[in-house]
């Protein structure tokens, strides 16, 4: 009886241990999954999920940059292949390790027709439903890879010297980057020739990037959702027929407003604590 | 030359599969192209492996069906011909655990060999649910985040950086840790594979009137416990840990153990 109960007791104290430590490790091993997760302003081949998503999906095969670099437009002039867009991550790149990405300064997407990295993608974290157009089945005009932004301060076209470099370099000319004509008052007879970046066309191939002529490029491209605010659903272009077909046609004292109205005049309460 | 034989048949099929995996990016070859996690074969044929594929699957992401059907083929391959052999003869870690092994036995730190009590070889199964449970948890392939089996294969693809050190870990873990501390006791993969393969048609047969109980096979096992049969009957190696690698066979001198087929008629005697 004794024995069976030594038994016992060796059996809850196995068990419990066994169960301690696997809780343990799920702890440690959760906290640097979630860890190694958070790597922002990493820019994905086209056609990607949004990131969330797509470090659920991807399944870190490489098929998508092996796609990538092996191509027949892709080569030197010595017959070896030239190197590729997209690098999978290694340990010390500070991303996701096995996952796709590219830095735009080093090799940008140039953007192929035939866009060979998506349908290689076995797992579905590259959709190619999300490149479909009107005119194609795969349009790379329709990747969002991520959006380009201008740092006014440093571009000098803002400074007033004519250089278009990002105008001529983009992809998608005179659509993604326009070129937008503006006095410039400090001589008085010149041009500002400004690059205005359009959010609805830009792919995020980065080849602005790359042409950018500033000691550290002045346009870069971002991930779509670092690069991009929100209004907010409670603000409506009422000079968009459109934006104002969400408001319904309620009328004004049908609204109703959260936010409590003062019983004041408005000349009453500006002029309340304030001493002159 | 005998008794290296199998060992040299892996050696060869492992460095053919990775330089064929090397050769599918460097060069655009069409044999075997991507990574263990997902492979195409010949340009057409998915493969892709049934643990990863788990925890994609874990994460609440709906896969695609290449992966699906590939994981299906891995599966149905090692669960019906190979066994637990990925684990042997594909996997590359397996060159590093076995190094560090061959390293533990000629430098005689098996005799001073610490007990780690706290790590048993069934740690690995929990480590597999683990696995999935974190999959789930934290929306990411948990194991792929520090696989050293992937990160050696990109490595050796695609470029190390600096996953060379999970590398170096594991052969110091095995060398002066744990003996057979990775593969033997850790690896959720593995553990997936003995699972998996537990069924299989291919299997070492024990021949209890040959042998002589020198034990060698014993000595290099990377899971001896397969081996509890040596010494007492004839029968097959069972277990679904056996890797299916071979050493036994090539060290025996006494052709007391060989690769055969299941034999379903004294099941009874498992």
């Amino acid at each position: 009886m004794a024995n069976s109960n030594n038994n016992r007791r060796k059996f809850f104290a196995t068990t419990l241990q066994s169960v301690g430590l696997t809780a343990l490790g799920g702890l440690l091993w959760s906290g640097y999954s979630d860890e190694v997760k958070a790597s922002p302003l990493v820019l994905r081949p086209p056609g990607a999920l949004p990131e969330e998503d797509f470090l659920k999906a991807c399944i870190k095969c490489g098929l998508c940059a092996e796609a990538c670099v092996n191509r027949d437009s892709n080569k030197n002039k010595d017959g070896s292949n030239r190197e590729g867009t997209l690098q999978m991550a290694k340990g010390g790149d500070h991303r996701m390790i096995g996952t796709p990405f590219f830095i735009p300064t080093e090799v940008p997407c140039y953007m192929c027709d035939d866009v060979p990295c998506v349908p290689v993608c076995p797992s579905g974290a590259l959709d190619a439903l999300s490149l479909k157009s009107e005119e194609k089945e795969l349009d790379i005009n329709e990747a969002r890879m991520g959006l380009a932004v201008v740092h006014k301060e440093s571009c000098i076209a803002f400074w007033g010297i004519q250089c278009d470099a990002c105008y001529r370099a983009c992809p998608l000319m005179d659509e993604a980057i326009v070129l937008k004509y503006q006095k410039n008052e400090r001589t008085g007879k010149h041009a500002f020739l400004l690059p205005i970046v359009q959010s609805d066309v830009c792919t995020g191939c980065g080849l602005c990037e790359k042409a950018c002529v500033t000691e550290e490029p002045a346009i870069f491209v971002l991930p779509v959702e670092q690069a991009t605010g929100k209004a907010g659903d409670h603000y409506v272009k009422g000079w968009d027929k459109k934006d104002q077909l969400r408001a319904g046609d309620r009328k004004l004292d049908e609204i109703e407003t959260k936010t409590e109205r003062s019983e004041k005049e408005a000349s009453d309460y500006l002029n309340t604590e304030v001493e002159y | 030359m005998s008794n290296i034989k199998y060992l040299l048949l892996r050696r060869i099929t492992q460095i053919t599969l990775l330089a064929l995996y090397f050769g599918a990016n460097a060069y655009g070859w069409h044999m075997l192209e991507g990574t263990f996690g997902a492979s195409r074969l010949f340009g057409f044929i998915p493969l892709a492996d049934p643990y990863t594929t788990l925890q994609v699957l874990a994460t609440g992401f709906v896969l695609g069906t290449d992966v699906l059907l590939g994981a299906l083929l891995i599966t149905l391959f090692y669960m019906i011909v190979g066994g637990r052999a990925f684990c042997s003869w594909v996997c590359p870690i397996n060159m590093v655990t076995d190094l560090a092994n061959w390293l533990r036995r000629k430098l005689n730190l098996d005799k001073e060999e610490v007990n780690y009590r706290f790590i048993k070889r069934r740690a690995r199964y929990w480590l597999m649910v683990l696995g999935l449970i974190v999959s789930a948890v934290v929306g990411v392939a948990a194991f792929e985040v520090l696989s050293p089996i992937t990160i050696m294969q990109r490595g050796i693809v695609f470029g190390f950086g600096a996953g060379i050190s999970v590398i170096i870990a594991i052969f110091l873990f095995d060398l002066f840790g744990v003996k057979n501390g990775w593969c033997g006791h850790l690896c959720p993969l593995g553990a997936s594979y003995s699972l998996i393969g537990k069924v299989s048609l291919i299997r070492v047969k024990h021949d209890h009137e040959a042998c002589t109980n020198c034990m060698k096979c014993k000595v290099v096992c990377p899971e001896n416990q397969v081996l509890h049969m040596i010494n007492k009957e004839s029968i097959s190696v069972t277990d679904g840990e056996c890797t299916n690698c071979g050493r036994c066979i090539d060290v025996c001198d006494d052709n007391a153990l060989e690769f055969g087929i299941r034999s379903f008629t004294n099941k009874s005697k498992d």
